[in-house]
């Protein structure tokens, strides 16, 4: 009968998933389908190939460090929960959340939580720094072949020059909260559902 | 034992015997003679209307029941799940650097880290929806039609529903399925194999294709060219098949002339717009029928017309097919079925209903290319048969996205950085 997944999400699973990123059950059970969609080997997680060949995602300059951000060091497979918990720092932020239980542990779609989602972007080698390099390299995926080399440079040093205050040329991450800090992140950074 | 079995065997061979003269007496007098004619029982209205209320039970039983069990019903993901403006690069990437900008305006930023932002959100968005890969796969549906392709809400919600899909397994296999076997067996002897198929509606038989023209119409299944026949005698294009399509392919072509070609030969462009261009100035041939999107898409699209029946310069008659998914879904998904295994899947569906319009004939402009006369001409197919206008090529069903794409986004991009230092050193 049913025509996309062998298996259905238990209703547990469903609860643990809305406690862990704060997506409503209904949101949950589409992104489900979506997934599923996706995951053309059906065997119940999704592979670099399988993001690959969504093919609005593969003409993003940035597609290939985006679909990284999904996977786990070293890992090539990502499973559902995985998956929800990526998607989830693109979750708005409502204002009654604010006001919640301030000792709970911060949700996956904080400000800062969207932040670090796109310091990753940069930040190729996990070492929690950006440094010249890989700011080069993630500039020449955004402009392709368009812009030299010389020009290309200069604009990385000018960028780590007004980022970097501890003088060891690379970015940190709280350089880099600092450098963001009058941006609306909550608003950029976050896709609005439409139930 | 000889005399135990004979008079038992005979029973049997008259019963059998019996009831095959009756099962092809009323095949004959109910279906193929009535279609021969072009006459109609009503049974076909009949028919579809009980289906509908059926459905309609069905579905108010399964709303019911999930009510009842505290279940939030699934909903179908093929309905957009995010919201998604329509904004260009330039101007999001603008309004994140007015809004974190602590700077002069005049000294406009050339990069900003914040930049990322746009990349960042745009393929999220396209990985939790986007146009294009839910067109490959078949339409999810709503309502419960008792068909396999039924979304996740039927658990086991009531002994009548199940009793019901029972049912509908036993009419389906066990009389629908060979009253069109029978159909098909005497049909391919003839040259033509129907479905049940329900219901044709065809509009503005003015506008119906003439010699010397080219018919263009959106492409879901092979019972497009099924229907279009049925309706009118066209000259086939199309790619050689191997199997079943082959064999009628080849008997079809002695009876009058097609184009089959091999889609290596598609390759060589000039090879295709001369045969094309032969046929149709020769007045006495059969308007060429072509689906120019190249491959069978889900029937909630059109997606993106090849630009070599444009280019002949004839006149074009565009025709918009509309499948009505309740009752059957006649998407061949041809990476994933083969022929025989969609051939059961329609055979044994309730009915295959599908809506044909032919709109008012279309040449190229003056000064409009090839491209943008077959844009024009997808437009109006969407606009009348109900389905989104889609850019994207069909061929992404197996083949990867053009690298073109991505460095049209990047050179977009570099405009960005790049032109304002331009603007900086003139000043």
């Amino acid at each position: 009968m049913g025509s996309r997944a062998s298996t259905l999400l238990r209703e547990e699973e469903i609860e643990e998933i809305k406690k862990e990123t704060g997506f409503s059950h209904s949101q949950i059970t589409r992104l489900y389908s979506r997934f599923t969609s996706l995951d053309k080997g059906e065997n119940g997680t999704l592979s670099r190939e399988d993001f690959q060949r969504i093919p609005e995602l593969a003409i993003n300059p940035l597609g290939d460090r985006i679909i990284n951000a999904f996977f786990p060091e070293g890992e090539d497979q990502v499973n559902f929960r995985g998956f929800m918990r990526t998607l989830a720092h693109f979750r708005p932020i409502e204002d009654n959340e604010k006001s919640k239980n301030p000792t709970a542990s911060e949700p996956l779609n904080s400000r800062t939580n969207k932040l670090l989602f796109a310091f990753r972007l940069y930040d190729l080698d996990r070492d929690d720094k950006i440094s010249r390099d890989e700011l080069l390299q993630v500039l020449r995926m955004m402009v392709g072949v368009n812009i030299s080399d010389e020009q290309l440079g200069s604009i990385a040093d000018r960028t780590i020059q007004e980022a970097d205050t501890n003088g060891d040329n690379s970015i940190s991450f709280n350089e880099f909260i600092k450098v963001l800090e009058k941006v609306d992140v909550e608003q950029k950074m976050s896709i609005r559902f439409l139930h | 034992m000889e005399l135990f079995f004979n008079p038992f065997d005979n029973l049997v061979c008259i019963l059998l015997g019996i009831s095959f003269t009756v099962w092809f007496t009323l095949l004959l007098v109910f279906i193929i003679v009535p279609a021969i004619f072009g006459v109609s029982f009503g049974i076909r209205r009949l028919y579809m209307k009980t289906l509908l209320k059926i459905f309609e039970w069905a579905t108010l039983r399964i709303e019911r029941g999930a009510k009842e069990k505290n279940h939030l019903l699934y909903k179908p993901y093929s309905n957009a799940i995010i919201a998604r403006e329509p904004t260009s690069l330039e101007e999001e990437i603008k309004e994140i650097r007015r809004s974190g900008s602590n700077k002069d305006l005049d000294a406009a930023p050339e990069f900003e880290m914040s930049d990322i932002f746009y990349f960042a959100r745009r393929g999220v968005e396209s990985i939790m929806d986007d146009e294009v890969t839910k067109r490959f796969s078949a339409e999810e549906l709503e309502s419960w039609n008792l068909l396999t392709r039924s979304n996740y809400n039927f658990h086991y919600i009531s002994l009548r529903l199940t009793v019901l899909w029972g049912l509908g397994l036993l009419i389906r296999y066990g009389f629908l399925l060979p009253l069109r076997v029978t159909l098909a067996f005497t049909g391919v002897g003839l040259l033509v194999f129907l479905t049940s198929v329900v219901g044709l509606l065809p509009n503005g038989s003015e506008n119906k294709p003439k010699n010397g023209g080219i018919c263009v119409a959106n492409h879901t299944s092979p019972i497009d060219v099924i229907i279009l026949a049925s309706d009118g005698c066209y000259a086939m294009v199309g790619q050689i098949h191997g199997g079943l399509m082959g064999v009628i392919q080849r008997s079809m072509v002695k009876a009058c002339p097609h184009v089959w070609f091999e889609r290596s030969e598609v390759k060589d462009r000039h090879l295709v717009a001369k045969r094309l261009s032969d046929h149709v100035e020769d007045k006495s041939k059969l308007p060429i029928l072509i689906f120019p999107e190249g491959t069978c898409i889900n029937n909630t699209s059109v997606m993106m017309f090849k630009k070599g029946s444009f280019e002949i310069g004839a006149t074009v008659y565009p025709v918009a097919i509309k499948y009505d998914p309740r009752f059957g879904d006649a998407f061949w998904n041809s990476s994933k079925f083969g022929m025989v295994n969609y051939l059961l899947r329609m055979m044994s569906s309730w009915a295959i209903v599908c809506s044909v319009w032919y709109l008012p004939p279309m040449s190229r402009e003056e000064g409009e290319d090839a491209v943008q006369f077959a844009n024009r001409v997808k437009a109006a197919i969407a606009r009348q048969g109900g389905l989104v206008d889609l850019l994207w090529d069909g061929g992404l069903k197996r083949g990867k996205v053009k690298d073109t794409f991505k460095e049209e986004q990047q050179k977009l991009y570099s405009k960005m950085l790049v032109g304002t230092q331009e603007d900086r050193s003139r000043s």
